[in-house]
């Protein structure tokens, strides 16, 4: 406080007794009054859009309500929980598929943009307009960058054209089960110039010295990514990798149009996976049962485990990664 | 005559080290860039191309189809969809800049009881998934007949964004404190120092806030497909685009990428406007983040 005040006194022209507050403000605190109106739009929108929401899903889930239906309600207790462990496939393979994602498209994505970065920063010349290139696409909206890849990787679309050329004959991508994630993947990575922004803004930050240091003690290049650039940007891979996992356990436009655009056949209710299931994934399973079939209680379950999932693995990644990243001076 | 050729032949090495130079430090950015090119162009030349053509495999539109543009609003009804996204993005984008100023002031520059537990509750707010909020929220809204219309996306928005309150708090901490303090020295209410001192100085902040916010709307697939999903009035461009390609015109590439870039172009203008404001915004979320 004190050093706060001193310009003050500076600038207004001496009067040292400034400290005696009539009014309110300052060290004792705000007007509660005038704190409530300031918050209240948040204080209202998280009561009525997030904390009730979220009681009322906890509510449903140990319950048989199906949104719409005028049957009775009861309570089941954990018959849902219990159902998506034992009884449901679609459960399981949702599952699986979205751990497949976070642990191919999330790492690939980090690395991918870290390149990406790398590759910016030691451009001289130009490297804004090399900027803005990269960047581009994360700026297309998710809906039609997914409706350009399956025009891009359709059986015989163009990129299996430009395959053909050196030779290579390309799979059917979209509409090939083994196939359909790593176009997913291949999407992300396409879509990954804001994370290379935030990368490339943390490597200029390194100091020069370091490298020179480096230098001196005879590192080259790679010798160089991994011992200055990598530690030092290492909060920044934290936050990537976490910021993905986060996002990839709710993973839900991708897929959907992904799946539902690339179906020729017509628009069936099981057109959610195509092709085989294989683009089931956590959240259009939880779509599906909760907003096509309508069964709110078991959809809840689901999403109240999602909730408790991502939870306990933003924890545990966490207190993991304390060891791996390295904090500057220690702050923060 | 002989030393002539020399130095010659020594200008052409020097200028050829030059040109080794260039390429090796542009040469990996190149490759880098049309990788990420590619994708894009094969979408924009797409939109070009006859039905015949589009599909097939061919990389260049021939002959060059201009009217995919107009058959877009035949196929689809577009210019009421688009009246909806950009209702749905602009007053949201309003909604959420006014009402997140206020609570992110009160966290960066009031000095309160409870003020970091409330700070907390914005980090939470911030974490839970849609997923989890998503069905008691569709109950409520078929409840009061709001379903099938625009106000489940645009209402919430007037009551405070979370990942909004908590980009602005980190601005406007950015603000040394000797100017508010200055300004509550002189007798101006809380209200006075936001307006007059916070505001202008955090302009640019509060235009990315804006602008991130106006893009997570313009995008939002989600939402729109939950409560808007099936009526007639109110569907946004992102679900109508899908949409089109179910209805009928499955294999309508071409006019799926020429819908998609009318969808995409109000984004690009805004991108190569204000490129700046975007990336400093990124940047900032993800070093503060």
């Amino acid at each position: 406080m004190a050093t706060a005040l001193a310009p003050v006194e500076n600038t207004s022209g001496g009067a040292p007794t400034r400290p005696a507050r009539g009014r309110g403000p300052s060290p004792s605190g705000a007007r509660w009054w005038i704190v409530l109106a300031f918050v209240s739009p948040f204080v209202v929108g998280f009561s009525a859009f997030v904390l009730y929401p979220v009681v009322s899903t906890l509510y449903y889930s140990l319950t048989d309500f199906q949104a719409g239906s005028y049957r009775p309600v009861h309570f089941v207790g954990l018959r849902n929980y219990r159902l998506l462990f034992t009884q449901s496939d679609n459960f399981w393979v949702s599952v699986r598929n979205t751990l497949w994602m976070v642990a191919v498209m999330v790492p690939l994505r980090t690395a991918w943009a870290m390149l990406t970065a790398w590759v910016i920063i030691r451009v001289k010349r130009g490297r804004t307009v090399y900027r803005t290139l990269f960047f581009l696409p994360s700026m297309v909206p998710v809906v039609a960058a997914a409706l350009s890849f399956i025009v891009l990787l359709n059986p015989v679309g163009p990129f299996n054209r430009i395959l053909d050329l050196v030779g290579i004959s390309g799979p059917g991508w979209f509409s090939d089960p083994a196939w359909s994630k790593p176009s997913l993947v291949l999407m992300a990575l396409w879509a990954s110039g804001n994370l290379m922004v935030i990368f490339s803004a943390a490597m200029l930050d390194v100091p020069r010295e370091l490298y020179e240091a480096a230098e001196l003690d005879g590192a080259g290049t790679l010798r160089k990514f991994v011992s200055v650039t990598l530690p030092a940007i290492s909060p920044v891979i934290f936050f990537a990798l976490l910021t993905g996992m986060i996002y990839t356990f709710q993973y839900f436009t991708e897929a959907f149009v992904a799946s539902s655009s690339s179906n020729m056949t017509s628009s069936s209710s099981q057109l959610l996976g195509y092709p085989a299931n294989s683009l089931l994934f956590y959240s259009t399973e939880l779509y599906q049962q909760g907003f096509s079939y309508f069964k709110t209680g078991y959809a809840s379950a689901m999403a109240w485990l999602l909730f408790l999932v991502i939870f306990a693995a933003t924890v545990i990644f966490i207190r993991a990664s304390r060891r791996f990243v390295h904090h500057a001076g220690g702050g923060r | 005559m002989t030393t002539v050729d020399v130095r010659l032949t020594r200008r052409q090495v020097r200028r050829g080290r030059r040109v080794l130079h260039l390429l090796a430090e542009h040469a990996p950015a190149v490759a880098v860039a049309l990788c990420f090119l590619l994708p894009l162009t094969i979408g924009v030349l797409t939109a070009f191309m006859t039905q015949h053509q589009a599909g097939t495999g061919a990389l260049w539109p021939s002959p060059w189809e201009f009217g995919n543009f107009r058959k877009v609003f035949s196929a689809m009804p577009f210019g009421r969809d688009l009246a909806n996204t950009m209702l749905y993005a602009g007053l949201s984008t309003i909604g959420t800049v006014i009402s997140s100023v206020p609570v992110a002031y009160a966290l960066a520059r009031m000095r309160w009881k409870g003020r970091e537990a409330f700070f907390l509750v914005v980090l939470a707010a911030m974490m839970i998934p849609a997923q989890v909020t998503s069905l008691p929220l569709y109950v409520l809204y078929s409840h009061i007949g709001w379903v099938g219309t625009l106000k489940p996306l645009i209402v919430p928005g007037f009551f405070g964004d979370a990942f909004s309150i908590f980009l602005l708090r980190q601005f406007f901490l950015t603000i040394p404190d000797e100017l508010t303090e200055a300004a509550r020295i002189d007798g101006a209410g809380e209200l006075r120092i936001l307006w007059q001192v916070l505001i202008p100085m955090t302009r640019p902040a509060i235009a990315a806030v804006g602008l991130f916010s106006f893009l997570y709307a313009w995008n939002d697939f989600y939402n729109p497909l939950l409560y808007t999903g099936n009526s007639q009035s109110g569907q946004t461009l992102a679900v109508a685009l899908t949409e089109l390609a179910k209805n009928g015109h499955q294999n309508a590439y071409e006019l799926q990428m020429a819908a998609s870039l009318m969808f995409l172009l109000p984004i690009l203008v805004l991108f190569f406007l204000a490129q700046k404001v975007f990336v400093e915004g990124i940047t900032l979320t993800g070093i503060k983040g």
